[in-house]
């Protein structure tokens, strides 16, 4: 290695050192990036961990019970049993009906006067089932226990009337990795790549167009310092700022929301180190195209924040999307993220779901980074 | 013995003769709609090694252009530029490394301490670490700001954040120091300092400076003046090839204060006069044949005046070339403020127009203004004299209501702004710094707009348009788009805005700051016409000279009031035996100066 090669190292070392130690100090000054990097995802992490949950628990059912027996006695009770509901007897259907309309009720279950007689008769399904179908999700589950509580019931009533079995085949529900059906266990290893998309594209689409705005840029660029120096000297900050905001994220889920985590920890952070490139990379893309704080922080918002929020699968499930719909989440980062961190929490390390995954997002921050340093041109132009 | 700056590697062989920066006919033009903006046009300049070259010209004359394309951050169109011997678009990164180059608005990074902006950039420009101490020691003497280390650069005043720029260009010593406009709208005593440490580093050291500015008394202390106009070199040469070809054709008419501005408004645009402004001991004249035309034959109306043959000046110079350039029609126009037929609103009464009793605002723990107390006459050209940060914008904008006062109390019109600040502001024309105007509407629509906004309706509005169409030659315009205009007409057309609703009192804000000296004296030829139809005009400037048209004037600094009276009682104060004749910057200095020494006691 000849002299001058060496120097040029050291020169560049110094450079970065310098840039890097900047950027520290401005960060720890700026009381919003430590907001955004810490106090946003205990603030997420609370809200979607406590207040927001899509369980459907405690339903108000009206029942309509036209003339009671034993059997129906016996299936009333099966419904004041279940969790799921909070029955409230109506004796006839137009209360029942009214209370539904004044939202009092979220859905009706008639046994008419015939029940026991029909329940007996070959044709059999004497029950009528009317559920409110605004909240269209809601109602679907609404229905779904519903109908879990009347077969179990039924399976019971054939067994003590001596029949073997009432179907031909039995349907035996389970529920694999997330045996409760606590929706926290989804939206919380969700949301941190909520958390992660804003600290990482939004901070730093924000950071790098203020170096435009306030005339840095031009003040640095005149300096011997290279593109790709100043690319970094803003990365890897913005990389430890986003990895300790992930950790914070990950102790609240796991200590505070219980949720449980299945894979392993190294997994979790190689996938995380993984993602946070391609948001940075978004972030310094905007930003560079932008050069404006105004501008680019909508940008982010719109192109990275509310994808990943929508289109991820961190709240609305990919596929029950539209096709078109489906198709375009394929270009959200944090789809990718979303599926890594879900398997990782609630199944464990899955391969063959982390693979193509992993793949996608590295395919994801080779582009997005190298076109941010493809689009740094050292020149006003 | 302080330890001495590293000298700049090669700079100690080259001679005066050798050049450190060429421009070979350069052309650059910037897209834009609906034509490309031509920035400079077939540029061919030098710059000498160990000079001080000064690049001067109005805003938009291509200055800063120019400095970028030198510091490689902008390629030519076409033409050559070269950097100690290469060529800036192929070594874009050795030129880099051997210059420096501040920019208008140099990147200090303010939420860092002059320490950690010092280190950030000697390690951008990879200033070895063993030299560091001694080399931090002797910036830090050279500018002041030793007892600063630990400030955060956000909370420096205007001229100790262009120190603090200049060190960070410093901290490794270029052999050619690019500087675009390091004195705009600082303080006179820092531009002094940054003079003194612009020629030390010139002649100890040996470097080449390139520096940019629209003073043209700054001029005059450059080595070599490159002139630049609307992208093209007007001349270039020493300061004084510019001002000889005046010799003989400079005049100062002395005149009792009270009379300059009729005087000035009587010679202005009379055949044999190129040139005439109000100055230090009366109005300066330039004529145009060596011979001072008889004035007493020529207007007789003048009271008595006593001639005196000056030296020229660069702005002589400058303003002469301007004139040849632009064969720009004379403003002969006189302005009324209301239009044909229309009135004045009646003023209230003999009393001041304006009354600020022992103002002060706060942000936060900051005094922005503090204790300020002065009065307006109606009629009165009253100037705000001050560095940015003075408190000047500040106080306007409590005058005009648009900021509630901490403390004390402001009458404007014999209102009381707290109680009725939308009375007060009906009969006030205001014109905002960088005049703003709506940039994409065209020359009429900005004025119809305006008329609206004070609620001029029907008639009365067309007559107003037609007014100010006709008065400021806006009519030829009228269907221009006036983000594009030259700044000179957005003046105009700013000044315009602000007369529609016929206000007597009118507030300027830095209304002259970055126009060429023509358009300077243009506006100062309308605001005489103004103060003569009885409008009070409140104006703000960092131009020291422009103090002189004023009536009366106060000098803010930090927050308060140093002086306050006719400009001859205030350059009074600082008359002393070695310095018999002051102007309005010594006496601002001698006035910062006896304040500091005051809290020193």
């Amino acid at each position: 290695m000849n002299e001058r090669a060496t120097a040029g190292r050291m020169g560049s070392a110094m450079r970065l050192r310098g840039l890097m130690r900047k950027e520290f100090l401005q960060i720890i000054r700026d009381p919003s990036s430590v907001a955004i990097a810490f106090l946003l995802p205990v603030v997420l992490l609370f809200l979607f961990g406590y207040g927001v949950s899509l369980d459907a628990e405690h339903v108000p059912l009206a029942l309509v019970v036209e003339q009671p027996s034993a059997d129906t006695a016996t299936l009333t009770g099966a419904f004041h049993g279940s969790r799921y509901f909070a029955p409230v007897h109506f004796s006839t259907m137009q209360e029942a009906e009214a209370a539904l309309m004044a939202n009092q009720v979220q859905a009706i279950v008639r046994l008419r006067g015939d029940f026991a007689r029909e329940l007996r008769s070959p044709a059999g399904a004497p029950i009528q089932v009317i559920v409110n179908g605004v909240d269209a999700n809601n109602g679907r589950l609404i229905s779904g226990y519903v109908e879990g509580v009347w077969s179990g019931w039924l399976q019971e009533w054939a067994t003590q009337q001596g029949m073997t079995s009432l179907f031909p085949v039995e349907v035996e529900q389970r529920v694999w990795f997330n045996a409760e059906l606590r929706s926290r266990n989804f939206l919380v290893p969700g949301l941190i790549a909520v958390i992660m998309t804003l600290i990482g594209a939004l901070l730093t689409a924000l950071v790098m167009a203020r170096e435009w705005e306030r005339g840095t840029m031009e003040s640095l660029l005149v300096t011997p310092v290279a593109m790709r120096e100043v690319l970094l000297g803003k990365l890897v900050p913005y990389f430890l700022l986003g990895m300790g905001g992930m950790s914070l994220s990950v102790a609240m889920a796991v200590w505070l929301f219980a949720v449980p985590l299945r894979g392993s920890l190294f997994v979790l952070f190689a996938a995380a180190a993984l993602f946070l490139l391609v948001a940075l990379g978004m972030g310094l893309l905007i930003s560079i195209l932008t050069k404006d704080q105004f501008v680019a922080g909508q940008v982010a918002i719109v192109v990275t924040f509310l994808p990943a929020f929508i289109l991820s699968g961190f709240i609305f499930d990919v596929g029950s999307m539209p096709f078109p719909v489906q198709v375009i989440t394929h270009l959200i980062p944090a789809r990718y993220f979303v599926a890594i961190l879900q398997s990782v929490f609630l199944a464990g390390n899955i391969w063959s779901v982390l693979w193509p995954n992993a793949l996608a997002l590295a395919v994801m921050a080779f582009f997005f980074l190298g076109m941010s340093r493809r689009k740094t041109r050292k020149s006003l132009e | 013995m302080p330890p001495a700056l590293p000298t700049p590697s090669a700079a100690g062989e080259a001679g005066r003769d050798q050049h450190v920066l060429t421009f070979a006919a350069v052309n650059k033009t910037f897209p834009a709609m609906p034509r490309p903006i031509s920035a400079l046009t077939d540029i061919s300049i030098t710059v000498r090694a160990g000079e001080v070259t000064g690049l001067i010209g109005p805003d938009g004359a291509g200055k800063t252009t120019l400095m970028r394309l030198a510091a490689g951050l902008l390629i030519p169109d076409s033409g050559h530029i070269t950097v100690l011997g290469m060529d800036v678009v192929q070594n874009q990164q050795t030129v880099q490394a051997s210059i420096g180059y501040m920019p208008q608005r140099f990147g200090l990074y303010e939420d860092l301490t002059v320490q950690e902006n010092l280190d950030l950039y000697a390690d951008l420009q990879g200033a070895p670490v063993a030299e560091r101490p001694a080399h931090y020691e002797e910036l830090l003497r050279m500018t002041g700001l030793g007892p600063f280390l630990d400030r955060l650069a956000g909370r420096l005043s205007g001229g100790m954040k262009q120190k603090l720029g200049l060190a960070c260009t410093l901290v490794r010593p270029p052999r050619l120091l690019l500087l675009d406009e390091p004195t705009v709208g600082v303080d006179p005593v820092s531009r002094r300092e940054l003079w003194a440490i612009v020629y030390r580093l010139t002649q100890e050291q040996g470097m080449s400076v390139l520096l940019s500015t629209a003073y043209l008394d700054e001029a005059e202390r450059c080595h070599q003046v490159l002139l630049l106009n609307e992208g093209r070199l007007l001349g270039s040469g020493p300061p004084g090839s510019f001002s000889r070809p005046l010799s003989g054709r400079t005049f100062v008419l002395t005149v009792p204060a009270g009379e300059r501005r009729r005087v000035l408004e009587t010679v202005s645009g009379q055949t044999g006069i190129t040139d005439a402004i109000i100055a230090r001991q009366g109005v300066r004249v330039v004529t145009e044949t060596p011979e001072m035309p008889p004035l007493a034959q020529l207007f007789p109306s003048l009271p008595a005046v006593g001639v005196e043959a000056v030296p020229p000046s660069l702005e002589d110079g400058f303003v002469a070339l301007l004139h040849e350039d632009k064969a720009r029609p004379r403003q002969t126009k006189t302005l009324q403020v209301a239009s044909a037929g229309g009135a004045l609103p009646p003023g209230g009464g003999d009393g001041p127009v304006i009354a600020v009793h022992d103002v002060q605002r706060r942000f936060g723990d900051f005094y922005a203004v503090k204790g300020v107390s002065f009065e307006v006459r109606r009629g009165e050209v009253f100037g705000l004299l001050g560095a940015n940060g003075a408190g000047k914008s500040t106080t306007f904008r409590m005058l005009c209501g648009l900021l509630p006062a901490s403390a004390g109390d402001l009458r404007v019109a014999g209102v009381d702004l707290r109680q009725a600040s939308a009375t007060a502001r009906a009969r006030i024309g205001y014109m905002s710094q960088k005049f703003s105007l709506y940039g994409n509407l065209s020359v009429r629509q900005n004025l119809d707009f305006f008329s609206s906004a004070y609620n001029l309706a029907g008639n009365h509005r067309r007559q107003r348009l037609d007014w100010a169409l006709e008065t400021f030659d806006l009519a030829p315009l009228a269907e221009t788009i006036s983000g594009g205009l030259p700044l000179g007409y957005k003046q105009r057309l700013a000044l315009a805005c602000a007369l529609m609703h016929e206000p007597d009192i009118l507030f300027l804000d830095e209304p002259t700051s970055g126009v060429d000296p023509l358009a300077r004296r243009e506006f100062w030829h309308h605001i005489n016409m103004l103060a003569a139809q009885q409008v009070t005009v409140l104006v703000t400037t960092h131009f020291m000279e422009e103090a002189e048209y004023c009536d009366r004037l106060a000098i803010m600094a930090e927050g308060s009031l140093l002086a306050l009276g006719t400009p001859e009682e205030i350059k009074n104060r600082a008359r002393s035996a070695d310095r018999p004749d002051p102007d309005m910057e010594d006496a601002f200095i001698h006035l910062i100066t006896v304040r500091e020494q005051e809290v020193a006691a």
